[in-house]
């Protein structure tokens, strides 16, 4: 982590003096990873349970230690010479990010936890999901090229084995092997480029990049320059899943564990968006007349390939959920993309002070919150139809209303229609940083794309309220609450007593914890919008 | 016409907005022991009557303390931060143009729900029935109310999932093409459309001008914004509302979502969805971008004018022997044609026209309430709505078999034809004096040629009403036909406001028109009354 680029002030103090709290988020989760690591060995089989214990009180500890950090003040890791450069910088930006990562990673554990276990090595399973959690909480708060790619690898690795991990599934080893390929494709571009910014300014952190693209580099090296902004560019789009470089994601999703699929689409892509952002708002805003049309149109592609795919996913296909989840997560990423590609247009802001970045943080803070949710619902379905695919939701009203509600509300939010007020109001957002930076045409791409998702989330919900195919099949799922039967008759779609509370028992708790968790959080959200929004409004580093 | 305090005031309003949207939750859970009723279904149906009738109660009230001597103030107002970040506040407040609206859509709700009430809707659970009634009602009553531009698009598009499951779920798909799911979607999407693009022309307003006070940009009167800006938000803005009005040529959703609809829908629909896109055009476009109306008014007008001569065709063409044409399909497309006048009232600019727009606005809602609820009845007395199967080869004979149904039903009918004297007259008529002399800017020769078109269409509109009443109403009565019941007290009790508004606004227009003129005067004048 301590990159010392700059070996010429060595004569300097080679000691440097470590904020340990500024660094506490990412150092507590990498801290409880190696516990957990070297606990699997002495843990014995019937007490396993006891290291996702460990993972959630980590990831716990971690988030519970952005507390004190809420001024967003603190830095460290600085140059001896200079200490505005610092290689870890904790400011609003930072602790945003690593709250969403880390409590992405925390729904994901209890996701897992209700999911069950049993085809997964559980010891392997935790400590690489505190590792991939720990790169990418250090992510967001670097600020020097080796350390993002460093922090950006840490938190890529793990993830493929974890979504190699299940045990004598092709499907999963295949899945694994083309995220793999594809992100180390995507990391051999990315170093690349780094290494010829590098080359071009002599420096490897951001601001002095920044500065030293401004302020003109020579002649001969120019053309060295923006092939090294365009390489390191490309590099974090490959791992954003933008449009062309999207094609591993849904074999992916569908490939990997459940939870973990949920981890990539939140997880993943805030790792990816916020180094996209620290790297072309922070570092090359000089370039922002050549990345920002550039990104306008990957925004433009991506939400299109994506909304246009998951549109096309048939309902009776194996897994057609997650196949759904996972493009529209990549329609989702389109959206993302769209403030960041304003913050190119915004002129008069060279600082990357840009108002723009901070829709795309609570956007993103939003897409995890409603995205989890759902990856929750589909968790809990799964426990009882292992294909998974979107036939089997018909009926889940007169199953289990609640769960029903909830699930309809999550794709109500990803749409963003109301009552999904907070996904409508984060859209809003979206939208107006593309009007604000004059990117009609982009914004009228977005709004076509938002009525195509409406499309297939609607669809989604409205099959949870069909009534059940057949009385048998629904009375098999659901054990002994026979007599409620499942036909269409008033009242069965809302009767909270009776057969609900039957099945409402076999929900596993940490399942049950997580979709109220994302629901109280997403209801929340939806009567208050500012509470994400606010990052909307303020600039950020 | 009572002094009631201005606190008090704000707080009938709020509890407006917000009465159903808490009751639409509470209709979800378990009743409470001693109001559990004879069955769970008649408790949620007696809870919903119970909430729309605070909420009707609660504007009465309203109305009965604004101050009927300053319409054009806007009253009742709050105002409080909600989003700092987007700069959305909870600015609700009513002035004579919402007024009128908000308790049209408060009485119709509460019919609506009076009606399901005694006759349940077939289809889900009346739980969600009346979670989604009252869900649909608080977008609706938000509508009318907010006075932000964010907030109006919020509550524009909250009536579209409950509307969307209203017509999925409890809908009928005889005469439908493709069946109630494919009007369902058809109905959600075309909307969604029109009103995402809606959602950028208001940012590109609100982000240009540095506020999304409706207020605040009224008093502005367009003057902080270009031009372009204001042609580019117009057209934008103008194309969502046109959807939900429904402007011809982007109608083609309204007739196949009325067929299917249920009763409760369809009312509800024409009575009060279609308002909002034409209060769009009257609250937003008219004192916000007046330059950019300027340049879109010969066109819209048009479009009116073509919409009434298209949808009196269509309804000529659907009531043909053999046609095959649907009742409620016939009364989609007088819808159209309705709305066109309008349309056309808001397009000439001036207050005559606009006036008149928003009067024709409340009859129509008045009286194609009380046609669709006619109609319904007569489709759940005969089995179909299909003219042809209903009146044979001489008429339905409804004034033989069930007098008092056809009687209302002529009444209902010749209200809408425009007979002098009952509330479709004056609307139409205002419009009409309104292009005979429109705004200054304006092309004259053309208002006039549409206005001439228009007069024309209500010549149309006439005939195909009156052979409407001679299938329907008319006819040799059957020698061994089964005994059809006439009307029931419950549908009287559920008309009756609607047939004693409709005669008031027709012989007593100054009513209405007393409250809209300060406030559209106002309007057009760019805040300075």
């Amino acid at each position: 982590m301590t990159v010392a680029a700059e070996s010429a002030a060595g004569a300097a103090s080679l000691v440097q003096s470590v904020d340990w709290l500024a660094i506490a988020p990412p150092t507590i989760t990498a801290v409880a990873a190696l516990i957990v690591l070297v606990a699997d060995l002495f843990v014995p089989e019937h007490r396993k349970p006891l290291l996702g214990v460990l993972t959630i009180a980590g990831l716990a500890a971690a988030l519970a230690v952005l507390l004190p950090l809420r001024h967003g003040d603190r830095s460290t890791f600085c140059l001896p010479t200079d200490a505005t450069v610092c290689s870890y910088t904790a400011d609003h930006f930072a602790l945003v990010v690593q709250f969403l990562v880390l409590g992405g990673a925390l729904l994901t554990a209890l996701l897992t936890l209700g999911g069950g276990t049993r085809r997964l090595p559980v010891g392997e399973y935790w400590f690489l999901l505190l590792s991939s959690a720990a790169g990418a909480a250090l992510l967001p708060a670097s600020r020097d090229l080796a350390t993002l790619v460093v922090a950006l690898e840490v938190a890529s690795l793990p993830a493929f084995a974890l979504v190699g991990l299940r045990r004598g599934d092709r499907l999963s080893s295949e899945a694994a092997l083309k995220f793999f390929l594809s992100s180390v494709v995507a990391t051999a571009v990315m170093l690349l480029g780094v290494s010829f910014v590098y080359a071009t300014t002599g420096t490897l952190h951001l601001t002095r990049i920044a500065a030293r693209l401004e302020a003109g580099v020579p002649g001969q090296l120019a053309t060295l320059a923006q092939a090294g902004v365009a390489l390191t560019l490309v590099g974090f789009a490959f791992k954003t899943a933008a449009a062309p470089f999207h094609f591993w994601v849904p074999d992916t999703y569908v490939g990997a564990p459940l939870p973990i699929a949920a981890y990539l689409s939140v997880v993943g892509k805030a790792v990816g968006f916020s180094g996209l952002i620290l790297v072309a708002v922070v570092g090359f805003p000089s370039y922002a007349d050549v990345w920002g049309p550039v990104l306008a149109v990957l925004a433009a592609l991506t939400m299109t390939v994506g909304n246009v795919a998951a549109l096309r996913q048939s309902a009776a296909r194996a897994r057609s959920a997650v196949r759904l989840l996972a493009w529209s997560s990549v329609g989702q990423a389109g959206y993302l993309l769209v403030p960041i590609a304003a913050a190119g247009y915004a002129d008069g802001q060279p600082n990357g002070s840009a108002p723009p970045i901070g829709s795309t943080v609570a956007y993103a803070l939003m897409y995890a919150v409603v995205n989890l949710g759902a990856f929750a619902v589909v968790a809990l379905v799964a426990r009882t139809k292992p294909l998974n695919r979107l036939s089997d939701y018909q009926g889940l009203a007169a199953r289990r209303p609640v769960v029903a509600l909830a699930m309809a509300f999550f794709l109500l939010c990803l749409a963003g229609l109301p009552p999904g007020v907070i996904g409508l109001f984060a859209k809003v957002t979206v939208f107006s940083t593309a009007v604000d930076a004059g990117l009609g045409w982009l914004a009228v791409v977005m709004a076509v794309n938002v009525v195509i998702a409406l499309y297939y989330y609607l669809q989604w919900a409205v099959v949870l309220f069909r009534a059940p195919e057949g009385a048998d099949e629904t009375a098999a799922d659901r054990g002994g609450a026979v007599e409620t039967g499942g036909l269409v008759g008033p009242g069965v779609a809302g009767e909270p007593s009776g057969p609900g509370e039957l099945v409402i028992r076999e929900v596993p708790a940490a399942l049950a914890v997580a979709i109220a968790l994302t629901a109280a959080a997403g209801v929340a959200l939806s009567g208050a919008p500012q509470l994400v929004l606010r990052f909307a409004g303020t600039s950020l580093f | 016409m009572i002094d009631i305090s201005e606190s008090v005031m704000q707080f009938l309003l709020a509890l407006i907005v917000a009465g159903p949207l808490v009751g639409a939750v509470a209709a979800l859970l378990p009743a409470p022991p001693g109001l559990r009723g004879t069955s769970p279904d008649q408790a949620v149906l007696r809870h919903g009557v119970t909430v729309t009738g605070a909420v009707l109660l609660a504007a009465i009230v309203l109305a009965l303390g604004f101050d009927h001597d300053r319409p054009s103030r806007i009253q009742a107002t709050t105002d409080i931060s909600w989003i700092a970040a987007l700069d959305v506040r909870i600015h609700l407040g009513i002035d004579g143009i919402s007024l009128p609206l908000l308790v049209l859509t408060a009485l119709l709700t509460f019919l609506c729900a009076l009606y399901s009430y005694f006759k349940q809707p077939k289809g889900g659970s009346p739980k969600a029935f009346v979670a989604l009634l009252l869900l649909l009602e608080s977008g609706t009553l938000a509508t009318f109310a907010v006075l932000d531009l964010i907030l109006f698009f919020l509550a524009f598009e909250m009536v579209l999932i409950p509307m969307y499951f209203l017509i999925a779920r409890w809908g009928g798909s005889e005469g439908v093409t493709g069946g109630r799911q494919a009007a369902a979607w058809k109905f959600i999407l075309y909307t969604l459309l029109g009103s995402v693009v809606m959602l950028l022309g208001l940012l590109l307003i609100g982000l240009r001008a540095g506020t999304f006070d409706m207020v605040a940009l009224a008093t502005d009167n367009g003057r902080g914004l270009s031009t372009s800006v204001q042609v580019i938000a117009v057209l934008a803005i103008g194309l969502g509302l046109a959807v939900k009005t429904p402007m011809w040529p982007l109608h083609s959703w309204l007739p196949d979502a009325h067929t299917a609809a249920p009763t409760v829908g369809s009312v509800l629909l024409a009575g009060v969805l279609l308002k909002m896109g034409t209060y769009g055009f009257v609250r937003i476009i008219l004192p916000v971008a007046p330059d950019g109306m300027r340049t879109f008014a010969p066109y819209l007008a048009a479009f009116a004018v073509v919409g009434i001569i298209y949808g009196s065709l269509a309804c000529l063409a659907l009531a043909k022997q053999g046609a095959g044409g649907d009742l409620k399909r016939l009364i989609a497309y007088s819808s159209v044609g309705h709305m066109g006048f309008v349309l056309l009232g808001i397009a000439t600019m001036t207050p005559t026209g606009v006036n008149g727009a928003l009067f024709a606005n409340i009859a129509h809602g008045l009286i194609t309430g009380l046609l669709f609820f006619l109609v319904g009845a007569v489709k759940d007395r005969y089995g179909t709505a299909d003219l042809d199967t209903l009146a044979g080869a001489t008429g339905a004979a409804l004034y033989g078999r069930a007098p008092r149904l056809g009687a209302l039903l002529a009444f209902a009918v010749v209200a809408s034809l425009g007979l002098p004297g009952l509330a479709g007259f004056w609307g139409e008529m205002l419009a009409m004096f309104g292009a005979f002399d429109p705004a200054d800017g304006l092309s004259r020769p053309a208002f006039l040629t549409f206005m001439a078109i228009a007069g024309f269409g209500t010549l149309l509109t006439a005939a195909y009403l009156l052979v409407v009443v001679r299938r329907v109403c008319m006819g040799a009565r059957p020698q061994e036909a089964p005994h059809l019941a006439d009307v029931q007290t419950y549908e009287f009790a559920a008309w009756t406001p609607l047939v004693a508004l409709t005669v008031l606004a027709g012989l007593w227009p100054a009513v209405l028109l007393g409250l809209t003129d300060p406030a559209v005067q106002q309007l057009l004048a760019g805040g300075k009354s």
